[in-house]
């Protein structure tokens, strides 16, 4: 229990998607407008995650290591459609906002990496509790940045106004604000937990 | 034929919407590969060729398959399938009959299928220009249009961001800011310059 605990918390702080590996950065910038958008498109991911971590793990013996990459598109692609979908007929004002990110969960680097990386070598247990850390990290990690923006961009928090008086830096709610937020908390990160996260990461982005 | 849309395509893509400062297709390559910039040029390379491509095939797929079967729902399965095909099909054809070129793209290629800004591109053909399941007049055009300079806008970016690096690595930062952080914050920047042409209007 201890061990399955460790790989759901490792996804939180010590390999967390954004500030430790610096994966799926795409979606983190474009949907972090507001709180709402960001929670939204965390949860959509983290599903995804559960989903091709459990099924590519049990069928890890199954598929041919030479064409193991299509068939993990092949199972990310199909979660990844009932996600759209599914947020189509029961979401439609978030799927709008959203966009055609919905779609390229598909190409995120996060569900990729831990296809190849730890669930087509982990048994289901430990890879669901992989996917479950990953994906917290990757929605706290989106509700931090877009917190920040909502409220500093448009001086709101959930849709409600914070400051009453203050006057929003529009430029952070725009991409300008989005690439300088997300660049300061990184450097934050790496004085916290001083890693040198900033050399290993330049190898394996993609 | 609407030489007005066409203008805007064009324009659109390289300056206003660019796809890595505007849109946030394609960072990791361009975080990733952008620490030189001869490397930097091979990507763009890459990248347009197999961007203008795949816009291309996507859009017979989905007109000559998806949309008479009725089976447009599964567009995100089919693209991506597509895709990774044909970039590893791209690869094995250049490196028997282009050696040279190979070398060049080779290593930037396999990275291409997870960049975000191709599977992207293609979604976006499809959503501008088909409606209710019908293309508009031209569409396989300016599908195509919008493939090669989405790709000239993300080599664009690519070229000055591995210029300012260059620089970059000879310059005292401080220890947590160095590398990816520091990238980011020049994204920011260059995002910043390139935000003076919106409003450009056709």
């Amino acid at each position: 229990m201890k061990k399955l605990f460790r790989e759901f918390s490792k996804g939180i702080r010590k390999e967390n998607p954004i500030f430790g590996l610096a994966l799926g950065l795409c979606p983190t910038l474009a949907v972090s407008t507001s709180v709402i958008n960001g929670l939204g498109m965390g949860l959509a991911a983290t599903f995804v995650l559960l989903g091709s971590n459990v099924i590519i793990s049990s069928l890890r013996k199954i598929i041919p290591h030479q064409v193991r990459i299509p068939c993990f598109i092949v199972v990310i692609a199909g979660f990844v459609t009932i996600v759209e979908l599914v947020m189509a007929a029961y979401f439609p004002a978030l799927s709008r906002q959203l966009g055609i990110f919905v779609p390229l969960i598909v190409v995120n680097c996060i569900i990729m990496c831990r296809a190849e990386a730890f669930a087509s070598r982990n048994t289901v247990g430990r890879s669901l509790f992989d996917a479950l850390g990953m994906g917290a990290g990757f929605t706290l990690g989106l509700v931090l940045i877009s917190g920040i923006r909502e409220a500093l961009g448009s001086g709101r928090l959930f849709g409600y106004v914070l400051f009453p008086g203050y006057q929003p830096a529009l430029t952070l709610a725009l991409a300008p604000g989005a690439l300088l937020i997300l660049g300061l908390l990184l450097g934050l990160s790496n004085l916290i937990f001083n890693q040198q996260t900033s050399r290993r990461t330049d190898e394996q982005t993609n | 034929m609407d030489l007005n849309l066409i203008l805007s395509i064009i324009i659109g893509n390289i300056f206003i919407n660019n796809f890595i400062l505007f849109k946030f297709l394609g960072l990791c390559p361009f975080i990733g590969v952008s620490k030189k910039t001869q490397p930097a040029i091979s990507m763009g390379l890459a990248v347009i060729f197999v961007m203008t491509l795949s816009s291309i095939i996507t859009w017979c797929v989905y007109k000559f398959l998806l949309v008479p079967f009725e089976i447009e729902f599964l567009r995100t399965i089919c693209f991506i399938l597509v895709i990774a095909s044909f970039v590893q099909l791209v690869e094995m054809i250049m490196l028997k009959t282009n050696p040279s070129l190979y070398h060049l793209l080779g290593i930037y290629l396999p990275l291409i299928t997870t960049n975000c800004a191709v599977l992207g591109v293609t979604v976006l053909n499809v959503n501008m220009f088909f409606k209710q399941g019908q293309g508009i007049t031209g569409s396989f055009l300016y599908s195509a249009l919008q493939g090669f300079f989405a790709g000239v806008g993300f080599m664009l970016a690519m070229l000055l961001m591995s210029g300012i690096r260059e620089r970059l690595e000879l310059v005292d930062l401080p220890k947590s800011l160095q590398g990816i952080p520091a990238a980011f914050i020049v994204a920011s920047l260059m995002s910043l310059a390139f935000m003076g042409f919106t409003g450009f209007k056709f």
